[in-house]
């Protein structure tokens, strides 16, 4: 359906643009954590301390994004359908950890929640410390990563409509009913995207996690500070193939979360003509 | 089937009524705009999961305080704490003041070009067709999920002085923007990607065969519907690279004055006990971001023309 | 399209919403309050046992530390006792024990670290009245050159000449990159420049430098990608990555500062803290940092090596100890190389 002379010249330039700046330095990664052969490879892979930092982060993952995406929902759904003065403020709030900078988040987290933050201290008066521990970590992950189901859902929202959603609510259909059965499907799109984002976001994060975590190695060292460590510690390999482990686990969330035939749609349309 | 009959069809409950269904709505087009139109108390009661109108909003403003809200007031405290003098000498210092200029013109220009681009991979993505095209397409998101070292680390190694390429972009500005180049990118492909496959194909052929040009066509359809997504993809890409640090340290040489990045220079005033100054350039660095992020949703929503067919 | 009554029709369904709506409640809060239940997972401090010692040191001394741990743990008085270590950039991780970082030894690059320990009370102030003055290592600043030393580096006058790139982290952000800069300043003073002098010579010098990475590991990492010509780092560090293997040759400076990295236990630290610091200052330990690219402060150890002396060594206290040094050069605002930097970046930031 485009005509013919554009088609080529745009697919190539294209290719040609990504070749460069997506698929040499992934692909740079994946040769060098395999350069010295898979038993090398596995061999780091499985290292004590490695195989901690993917276990920790993982977790950190499975707590931290399903606790943004019920926020996101919830809040797409509030924007999106109801009115109320300081909307736009509650709107601009979700989107202030996308202007802040990892490192801003991880102090400003330290400020309250470290020992001698506004909560820390109350915190540690009874016992509770929340930084240099795992759910410090959550923390920071959640909160770098809070916008984006937000960002993918309210739009969507904001462009279906009301209708199907009132009608149903008219014909007697209780709220959770058209949120599951209404709402739901037709925000899946988005929302799988929503939660694609905050996953990889969540799984690939230092800034924040190397200033909250304390990084202790093999007890609050995520993948990521175990690869900086890694790398500062020459020790290519290691930090290479955790970075494998982490493009891998966020590859899988993507497959699973947009690779049914359904969806499949989504991305790419319908038969290209 | 109309969009009410698939509702009462989905829910199973009586037999469908033709109801007039609303001119249909193209291209992804809802009938009720930005915030729903209904008055507040019946938008209230009509409150979707949220029956009980205060337990959810209530929720989610904590979860949103205690991440977001009060690490920012805490910020802002912190920034202040000296007063309004030592904020004011912390955000006019000569090199927080190029470290800012540098780092907003940058994200600037790379939101741009990644747009434009971002707009060209979704096109060839969802209108084009060719072997490998899903490997090509699962690739975009894997930028996103690199650590921010490994990405500055293998650009460096890429694009430094080492370069297979011979292409040594380090210490330079063009190091820099390749860097926000490579982390940005998802965004601006994603959000137009979904959009432009929802693009009913039925317009632009109805155009072209009543005679429009393939620019014609471009111009006053495909563009118009895509642009909103565009700037979505835009202000997320902005809002990226301006905190991005750990891809661009490294191949950005960090020089001040020259290649120093905004973040960059306020972690180095947090390591050098300078945590007022670090949360005072922190603040202005946010509030020129939410600005920029802010005028992109107005510049959306005036885009967002309704329809006319 | 007409609203109807806002009210559901079917008789019952009033309690509906509120009952879904609560049990929604419920659910977001059970997931909110799940990371909670993660306190319950032994942190650090939670699992303390006689066994364990917090380690909280700064990044280079992490390879040397895996193997005093594991010996340690052979001695006698460090039988069954693991060293978890947390290492990172010396600064931030001084603030972190300060904000609750749990720490029995603490190890830093630079003694105002140990000092913002002090100031919290988490350290005694007689931290450094032992024998060694609470210093555990030596080591010194050192040029990295590529191998063969194409451009013939061999003083400190030859970094400052023109097509020279010199790569030092940010002095902001690295101790290290301090530690540079006070050896530079100290070396043209040794050579009898004055004060004035010297301080135009650190401009000089930074004029010439092609990256100030944020840390020293990114300042090698930088190097080792092939940019510059000579890197200023810690001694240890350039062995340590010589005996990796990676390409590089090691320039004693004839005019250099001698680095001290102090040690210290914390006021909560057991018995267990207090041996492994024994340890690392007895004649078996120090052999250990000898070994590992470390100039041991035990005079008896430090013979069995032939590290490199350069003519002249001076120390920190020679140029008016840290605490002077820090605010007159180092503050982010008011200090020498902030003026430096400064200058240097109005002529050029057009640029």
């Amino acid at each position: 359906m485009k005509e013919n002379r554009w088609r080529l010249p745009l697919r190539f330039g294209v290719l040609g643009y990504l070749a460069l700046l997506v698929v040499l330095p992934v692909g740079t990664v994946f040769y060098r954590a395999f350069q010295h052969g898979l038993g090398a490879a596995w061999h780091a892979f499985t290292a004590p301390d490695a195989l901690h930092a993917l276990w920790l982060t993982l977790l950190v993952a499975a707590i931290a994004v399903p606790l943004n995406t019920v926020f996101g929902v919830g809040v797409s759904i509030i924007l999106a359908r109801h009115r109320f003065p300081g909307a736009w403020l509650l709107d601009a709030f979700v989107d202030i950890p996308l202007a802040l900078s990892p490192v801003v988040i991880g102090l400003a987290l330290i400020l309250v929640y470290g020992h001698t933050g506004w909560l820390g201290n109350w915190l540690a008066a009874r016992g509770i410390t929340v930084i240099f521990s795992v759910p410090g970590i959550v923390m920071a992950s959640a909160a770098v990563s809070l916008p984006y189901v937000v960002r993918e859902v309210l739009p969507v929202l904001q462009e279906i409509g009301t209708e199907q959603e009132q009608a149903a609510r008219t014909l007697g259909a209780r709220p959770f009913t058209v949120f599951r059965r209404i709402t739901l499907p037709n925000i899946r799109r988005g929302l799988a995207y929503g939660v694609t984002l905050t996953t990889a976001r969540v799984l690939g994060e230092f800034g924040a996690v190397a200033i909250v975590s304390g990084a202790i190695a093999g007890k609050t060292q995520t993948l990521t500070l175990f690869i900086s460590n890694s790398i500062d510690n020459l020790d290519p390999q290691s930090a290479y193939v955790g970075a494998v482990a982490l493009c891998l686990s966020a590859l899988i969330v993507l497959l699973f979360l947009t690779m049914t035939d359904r969806n499949r749609e989504a991305w790419h349309g319908k038969a290209a003509a | 089937m109309t969009n009410l009959d698939a509702t009462v069809a989905d829910l199973g409950l009586g037999p469908p009524s033709r109801d007039p269904a609303p001119a249909e709505r193209g291209p992804g087009r809802g009938r009720s705009r930005r915030y729903s139109l209904v008055a507040p108390s019946s938008a209230l009661a009509h409150a979707g999961v949220f029956g009980k109108k205060a337990a959810g909003p209530a929720l989610a403003v904590t979860y949103l305080s205690l991440l977001v809200l009060l690490p920012v007031a805490a910020l802002i405290t912190n920034a202040f704490s000296g007063g309004w003098h030592t904020f004011w000498a912390a955000v006019t210092q000569p090199e927080a003041v190029a470290a800012l200029e540098l780092t907003l013109i940058a994200a600037l220009i790379v939101a741009i070009i990644n747009s434009i681009a971002g707009l060209a991979i979704a096109f060839v993505l969802v209108r084009d067709d060719f072997k490998g095209k899903s490997v090509v397409s699962a690739l975009i998101d894997l930028p996103f999920a690199l650590p921010t070292i490994v990405a500055g680390l293998t650009l460096l190694a890429l694009y430094g002085a080492n370069s297979p390429f011979h292409l040594d972009l380090a210490g330079t500005r063009l190091g820099i923007g390749a860097a926000l180049l490579f982390v940005t990118l998802p965004f601006c492909v994603r959000s137009v990607q979904p959009v432009l496959a929802e693009l009913d194909a039925e317009i632009e052929d109805a155009a072209s065969s009543l005679g429009a040009t393939r620019r014609q066509v471009l111009r006053r359809i495909l563009l118009p519907s895509v642009l909103p997504a565009v700037l979505a993809g835009a202000g997320l890409a902005f809002a990226r690279a301006v905190g991005e640090f750990g891809s661009v340290v490294l191949i950005s040489g960090n020089i001040p004055f020259k290649t120093e990045v905004a973040s960059s220079w306020i972690f180095s005033l947090s390591q050098s006990d300078a945590l007022p100054a670090a949360s005072a350039v922190s603040i202005v660095l946010v509030l020129i971001s939410l600005l920029v992020l802010l005028g992109i949703g107005w510049a959306r929503r005036r885009f967002d023309v309704p329809d006319t067919v | 399209m007409q609203t109807r009554s806002p009210h559901p029709s079917t008789p019952g369904a009033r309690s509906g919403p509120s009952r879904r709506a609560l049990g929604r409640g419920l659910g977001l809060a059970a997931l909110a309050a799940a990371p909670l239940g993660l306190l319950a997972v032994p942190t650090a401090a939670g699992a303390q046992t006689g066994g364990s010692v917090n380690l909280v040191a700064y990044s280079t001394p992490k390879p040397a530390y895996t193997t005093l741990g594991a010996d340690f743990a052979k001695t006698n008085s460090g039988a069954g006792v693991t060293v978890a270590g947390s290492f990172g950039p010396s600064g931030t991780q001084a603030t972190s024990v300060v904000d609750g970082l749990p720490a029995d030894v603490v190890n830093f690059s630079l003694e105002p670290d140990m000092a913002k320990l002090v100031k919290a009370g988490l350290v005694s102030s007689t931290w450094d009245k032992s024998a060694t003055k609470g210093i555990v290592t030596d080591s010194i600043v050192s040029f990295i050159v590529r191998p063969g030393n194409p451009k013939h580096i061999t003083s400190w006058a030859d970094l400052v000449k023109p097509g020279v790139g010199v790569i030092t982290p940010n002095v902001f952000s690295s101790g290290s990159a301090k530690w540079n800069i006070m050896a530079a300043y100290g070396a043209e003073l040794a050579l009898g420049k004055t004060s004035a002098q010297a301080q135009t010579y650190l401009s000089q010098l930074l004029h010439n430098s092609v990256a100030q990475p944020s840390s020293a590991s990114a300042a090698l990492q930088t190097f080792l990608s092939g940019q510059g010509d000579v890197l200023l780092d810690y001694e240890d560090d350039a062995l340590y990555a010589k005996s990796k293997g990676e390409a590089l040759d090691i320039v004693t400076p004839p005019q250099t500062i001698l680095i001290e990295n102090p040690i210290a236990v914390t006021k909560t630290a057991g018995p267990s803290a207090k041996a492994f610091v024994t340890y690392l200052l007895s004649p078996a330990g120090q052999k250990v940092w000898g070994q590992q690219g470390y100039r041991p402060v035990l005079q008896s150890v430090a013979k069995q090596f032939h590290f490199p002396q350069p003519k002249t060594l001076f120390t920190i206290d020679h140029l008016g100890g840290w605490t002077a040094v820090n605010t007159k050069f180092f503050d982010p605002q008011t200090g020498i190389v902030a003026h430096v930097e400064q200058s240097l970046g109005v002529s050029t930031a057009s640029g």
